[in-house]
């Protein structure tokens, strides 16, 4: 299979075969096999897990380095490179309807199900919680397993995070104007704070979930106050972890010198995912902190 | 099957550098026709396994009283029945026929991301492995046996199971990964390869279908994902999502998963109206009707599909303005499909038909699509399914849809498209008695259950009052005698695969056009080396 | 091609049939106004799906009778009609579309959806359903009744060891009794997972959720006994749950209702006095078989890992109650008495009575070759009962 383009006939690169995807399934199967075994008390489960954060490692490194060098050996032209930005905003789609889910959930509790409960006694003669009254939201449930706890105010640590954030979508997009007009230090430097801001918000987060658990009773069972609030900033807080991880990757490259005006997919790709968690936690702002 | 087809799919153009032969061609193959036939023949067999499942289900129905199983072991039958039919037959058979044909219809070299494309085909076989392993674990004593929840995993009695849930929870993510990259390889390629000239409204009309299905997917997919992980941490983690102690609402799982669930039943079945007119207009020796018309018709499908979901719990107690709501959006979905009704019809009308298999298939789905939609009218509406809800009318209507709609619609496209991929042309005899067959005994199978359904009778119970006797009698003997006949489609594919059967001309079907009959059969290694010009 | 269309006739042949009112063939006798509401509407709607259906069909198989290459057909070149006849073929059609949907179909829906859910107009007497793994439980609130209603079929006939007798798995001990010709409010809730009561001849199927109430309302027209089930799936007795309701004339159900008072206040009564061995295992073996047996099997081997032994249980073997004398976690009356979160496991302080608690707790200690040989006063969970409260 001839990998470049024949003069005057464009020609779609098309991969050689490669083991890494089959390998990459079987690690993800072990992994859900452990955390199966493991959550429901079965001995082995942890080391399944090892095993397939080990193999996931390996695919990582295998699958990347292999698209690097690929690039690098300019075996992609502006066709392939179309391939992969339609393919980044439509995995970013699909991202925007997974956090659609838990957002869903959140209004359904404060709008739906949470007014229900406190108006049975009104809407049938008859309710199961007789001493169950108080505010729609924040809530922690009419039943035994309610519990007492404080809601995380918006103006503490979430605003400053807020501005963390969105200083790091600037500071990325400054980074990305230094790619394009070839200015290396604007590249590395605007990069280099990014990353330093993601990290620092990370920090933040995991500083406000310890206070939260600590001080102020909110934990994952505070009904669906809790529930909701940390699955949702815990999984933004995943997003970010990752956009930070792969800022770091992207950074190391720009050190080495991989991209260039014309050709940085990888840089943009990482540029709209971080700009993608970037608008998630508006959204988590408004709602989830602040209204 | 894989060496057997190893001949038939690289018979053409020994290919270069880098190649493995045997099994491990097929672990690490790039190419769309190889994952096309992995897809294929998985899907092939997963329809074996959970036909067999649902038999079993079916004897244990022939007669009144507990025969052959306990309860659990019943609702953990039909449950995963479903999944394994809807997740692991019907959809991947459909990407089989994405992988297969869409390069070959718009004229590109293969598909947009090739690696991503491999990796969506092997998180099938772990993820299906996911959802059956419970039933022998259950035998070594781990666990007691798969999901009993049905396919619905309906909170809390999904919150209350055992591990068998939390295999499918994880079986259902793995399964969604794989469809979200399926859906974006095809979206992408369908932008981003078509040979030039191709516009988008020359797409051809299976294309189409796809691309409304991929974003249904990509939309859909990580909805229920969301929902099952929030079972998830509701079963393990002390979250509260589903539990009015905490705050939460069993409804809330309800509406989650519908909203998934609905267009799901769209995901299933565009790629099958995308592929009728094609066979319709090669039969009746006529160009397609209604082109534009068709396409409208399914955007508008898509759109609707993801409004409606709630029509599946009206018993729930939703207020009447919700009730008002779903009943007359679902009803609106009516129009669009009557739209491609009317083109199919249209283009067979004074055309010059002739009958082989698949045009027998294209009709046979027609007619009998036709009753599962006219059911699905009838159940939308909120009063009257108070009666049908959750009996074995819905049973009937849906596997009118399923079956018929979905699997007949795969079988056409199996029988039109055979010629092409394995270069052989199938059996005509054996596939008209696996029509007939197929059709007479599915009817014999759920035309009763409509009438069981009318009558009263509760789905998803093991053992059921006298009244109900004949009638499920009647459609155990139809199940069997349908299943048994699939063993000669299997059989017609397997000889096509070995090479018996008469050489097909690249135009296998006198009136067939379009980019992919233009290719030999079967096609080259890469399909289209260089992009033909479409004018 | 004669065959499809014999068959596509056949297929026709049996839509039509939906809509005669014989059951056999469609929804039993309606026995209340919405019944027959939405068996109108079920068969209005029949009839206008099967002449759908017959009319798109019958230009098909003409089509495919007429328009055929073996008759030498040669195919016409159109691919779509075109200017003002393209506008004809779409809106024409549309019209209709719409009015069926709409006007046909849609109108009297609305009518039937309003009737349906409203409850509360003219409502003449509550009724509150709870839903049970597996059995429901009936309470007149104004009356204080309350009892359990369990299915009544003997497992033999389930396991085929017997003849299956007429109402073969619809029929209870208890049935719930209504008077005819009241408008009677039916609250549904559940206590463990979501259940849905159904009784076919009614015209009504509410789910009943847990932590939730729902409602939904009857007017039965005929004295009778009509049989129903649930209809959501419940777990390994959602097959075994019926429902079956007693309709029977005003005086007759005043009556009863004096009857069944009495009875109850008896069983209260029960509590006051001290009981002997004797009498509790004898009590608690028929409360066994009612309650427990279904999961926790008749000889008391379980079901495991979902389903228990209590032969050689570790509850049922060890304390009664905590050293404080109040039912300690995990003590064979709290697991008795409050259940076990996130399993099958209810609290049947919910569903029996102070004597039938006592018994049937005493009756696990000494069977099944347990043999702790102790025992339980039903006048301590009276008293037990109290101090929850
Ligand atoms: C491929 C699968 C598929 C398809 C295509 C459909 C199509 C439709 N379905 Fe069905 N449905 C299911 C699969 C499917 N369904 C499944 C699996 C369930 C059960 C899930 C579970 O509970 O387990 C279900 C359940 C289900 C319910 C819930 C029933 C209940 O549980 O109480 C409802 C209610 O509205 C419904 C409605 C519809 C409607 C209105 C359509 C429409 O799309 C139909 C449109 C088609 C037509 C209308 C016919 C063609 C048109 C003409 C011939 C022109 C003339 C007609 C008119 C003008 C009316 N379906
Ligand atoms: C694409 C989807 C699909 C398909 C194709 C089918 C196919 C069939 N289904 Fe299924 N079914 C569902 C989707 C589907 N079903 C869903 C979603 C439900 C709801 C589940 C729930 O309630 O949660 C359901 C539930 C369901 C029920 C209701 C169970 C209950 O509520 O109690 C029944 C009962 O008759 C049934 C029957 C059948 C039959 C007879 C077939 C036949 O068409 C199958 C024919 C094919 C075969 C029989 C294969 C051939 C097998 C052999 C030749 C023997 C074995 C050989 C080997 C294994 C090598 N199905
Ligand atoms: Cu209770 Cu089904
Ligand atoms: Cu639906």
């Amino acid at each position: 299979m001839s990998t470049h383009s024949a003069p005057g006939t464009p020609h779609y690169y098309v991969p050689r075969p490669t083991h890494y995807p089959v390998t990459l399934s079987g690690a993800l199967f072990l992994l859900a096999l452990g955390f199966i075994l493991k959550i429901n008390a079965y001995a082995p489960g942890p080391w399944f897990m090892l095993a397939a954060a080990a193999l996931i490692l390996y695919v990582l490194f295998g699958w990347f380095g292999a698209i690097i060098r690929e690039s690098a050996t300019r075996a992609y032209g502006d066709w392939e490179d179309r391939s992969f930005r339609h393919g980044m905003v439509w995995f970013i789609a699909s991202e925007v309807a997974f956090f659609a889910a838990f957002f869903g959930a959140l209004f359904y509790v404060r709008i739906i199900s949470v007014p229900d409960l406190l108006s049975l006694l009104d809407s049938h003669g008859w309710t199961l919680y007789p001493e169950y009254q108080g505010l729609s939201w924040p809530q922690s449930g009419a039943g035994p397993k309610a519990m007492e706890f404080t809601p995380m105010g918006a103006w503490g640590i979430p605003a400053l995070n807020t501005a963390l954030l969105l200083s790091s979508g600037a500071t990325v997009t400054w980074a990305h104007w230094g790619l394009l007009r070839d200015n290396r230090r604007q590249l590395i430097l605007g990069l280099a704070l990014t990353i330093l801001l993601g990290f620092s918000f990370l920090g933040f987060q995991a500083w406000e979930y310890h206070h939260a658990y600590s001080e102020l009773g909110l934990t994952l069972g505070a009904g669906v106050y809790g529930a909701t609030f940390f699955m949702l900033t815990g999984f933004h807080g995943f997003h970010v972890t990752l956009g930070a991880i792969m800022l770091t990757v992207i950074f190391i490259r720009c050190l080495k010198g991989h991209f260039d005006a014309g050709n940085h997919f990888a840089f943009e790709g990482v540029a709209w995912y971080w700009h993608f968690v970037d608008v998630v936690w508006l959204l988590l702002f408004v709602f989830v902190y602040w209204l | 099957m894989n060496t057997a087809t190893t001949t038939t799919a690289n018979g053409h153009a020994p290919h270069g550098d880098g190649h493995y032969g045997g099994a491990l061609r097929w672990l690490t193959t790039t190419n769309h026709k190889d994952i096309g036939t992995m897809y294929l023949t998985f899907a092939l067999i997963m329809f074996f396994v959970g036909g067999a499942m649902i038999l079993a289900v079916r004897a244990e129905l022939f007669q009144p009283g507990l025969q052959l199983m306990q309860p659990e072991f019943f609702n953990q039958l039909i449950g995963v029945h479903a999944l394994v039919m809807i997740f692991a037959a019907l959809m991947p058979a459909a990407t089989g026929f994405a992988n297969w044909q869409i390069p070959l219809m718009i004229g590109a070299p293969d598909m947009a991301l090739p690696r991503l494309n491999n990796w969506g085909f092997w998180l099938l076989p772990p993820a299906a492995i996911l959802l059956t392993l419970p039933f022998p674990l259950a035998l070594l004593g781990i666990g007691d046996g798969a999901i009993a929840t049905g396919w619905t995993f309906y909170a809390p009695l999904s919150v209350q199971g055992g591990i068998g849930v939390d295999f499918a929870i994880f079986a259902v993510h793995i399964l969604g990964i794989s469809s979200i990259l399926g859906s974006i390889n095809i979206i992408v390629t369908i932008f981003n390869l078509r040979a030039p000239g191709m516009t988008m409204m020359k797409l051809p009309l299976f294309c189409w279908g796809w691309l409304i299905t991929a974003f249904l997917l990509i939309a859909t997919i990580p909805v229920l994902a969301g929902a099952v992980t929030m079972l998830l941490t509701d079963r393990h983690f002390g979250t509260h999502f589903f539990n009015a102690a905490g705050g939460g609402d069993p409804i809330l799982f309800q509406h989650l998963f519908w909203f998934f669930g609905h267009p799901e039943v769209y995901i299933l079945l565009l790629p099958v109206w995308g592929l009728m007119p094609h066979v319709l207009a090669t039969f009746s020796r006529k160009s397609v009707y209604g082109y534009k018309g068709q396409v409208y018709g399914f955007v508008a499908i898509g759109l609707l599909s993801v409004v409606v979901w709630a029509h599946h719990f009206f018993t729930a107690g939703l207020p009447v303005p919700a009730l008002l709501y779903f009943m007359y959006s679902t009803m609106s979905i009516s129009l669009p499909l009557a739209v491609l009704f009317f083109c199919w019809i249209a283009t067979m009308w004074r055309g010059s038909m002739s009958f082989e298999t698949p045009m027998l298939f294209a009709v046979g789905f027609i007619v009998l699509f036709g009753i599962a939609g006219l059911t699905g009218l009838v159940l939308a509406d909120v009063a009257a399914d108070a009666q049908y809800h959750h009996s074995y009318f819905v049973v009937a209507h849906f596997h009118y849809a399923l079956f018929a709609g979905g699997i007949m619609g795969v079988m056409t496209g199996v029988y039109y498209w055979l010629p092409k991929w394995t270069g052989r042309m199938y059996s005509e005899t054996l596939g008209k008695w696996h029509f007939w067959l197929t059709v007479l005994s599915f009817n014999l199978t759920f035309m009763p259950q409509f009438f069981l359904g009318l009558a009263g009778m509760p789905r998803r119970i093991p053992d059921y009052a006298l009244q109900f006797a004949e009638f499920n009698a009647i459609s155990t003997v139809g199940a069997f005698i349908l299943g048994i006949s699939q063993l000669l489609f299997a059989w017609n594919i397997i000889q096509c695969v070995r090479g018996r059967g008469a050489p097909a001309a690249s135009r296998a079907w006198e009136g067939a056009t379009g980019l992919e009959w233009e290719l030999s059969s079967p096609p080259p290694h890469h399909s289209w080396e260089v992009q033909p010009r479409v004018k | 091609m004669k065959r499809p269309v014999s068959l596509l006739t056949a297929l026709s042949a049996c839509l039509p049939l939906t809509a005669r009112a014989d059951y056999r063939w469609s929804f039993p006798e309606p026995a209340t106004p919405i019944a027959r509401d939405t068996l109108a509407i079920h068969n209005e709607f029949m009839l206008i799906i099967t002449v759908l259906f017959v009319v798109v069909f019958a230009i098909m198989i003409y089509s495919m009778a007429r328009h055929r290459k073996s008759l030498g057909h040669e195919p016409a070149q159109f691919s779509g009609p075109r200017g003002r006849l393209q506008w004809f073929w779409v809106l024409v059609p549309f019209a209709i579309l719409l009015f069926i949907d709409f006007v046909l179909m849609g109108i009297p829906a609305f009518h039937a959806v309003i009737e349906m859910e409203d409850t509360r107009t003219r409502a003449d007497m509550v009724v509150k359903v709870t839903g049970y793994q597996w059995k429901w439980q009936y309470e007149y609130p104004d009356d204080g009744i309350k009892f359990m209603s369990n299915l009544a079929t003997p497992p033999e006939q389930i396991g085929n060891a017997a003849p299956k007798g007429e109402h073969y798995l619809l029929e209870v001990d208890n049935p719930l009794v209504l008077p005819v010709g009241r408008k009677v409010r039916v609250l549904l809730t559940s206590t463990d997972v979501i259940h849905t009561w159904w009784v076919p001849q009614f015209g009504v199927k509410r789910d009943a959720i847990p932590g939730f109430i729902r409602e939904t309302w009857v007017r039965i027209e005929q004295p009778g006994i009509y049989r129903g089930q649930c209809a959501e799936l419940c777990g390994k007795g959602h097959g075994f749950m019926p429902v079956v309701v007693k309709a029977v004339s005003e005086p007759e159900y005043l009556a009863w209702r004096d009857a069944k008072k009495s009875e109850l206040a008896q069983a209260a009564s029960g509590s006051d006095r001290v009981w002997s061995k004797d009498e509790l295992l004898a009590q608690g073996k028929e409360v066994y078989a009612q309650q427990c047996a279904v999961c926790h099997q008749p000889e008391g081997q379980g079901l495991p890992p979902a389903f228990p032994a209590l032969a050689g249980s570790k509850v049922v073997n060890g304390p009664l109650l905590g050293m404080d004398g109040r039912p300690a976690a995990g003590s064979h009356v709290d697991r008795v008495m409050n259940g076990k979160e996130g399993t099958a496991m209810q609290a049947f302080k919910n569903t029996l009575t102070d004597v039938e608690l006592a018994a049937v707790i005493t009756h696990e200690r000494n069977s099944f070759g347990n043999r702790m040989g102790d025992m339980i006063q039903p006048a301590q969970i009276k008293a037990l009962r109290q101090e929850a409260k």
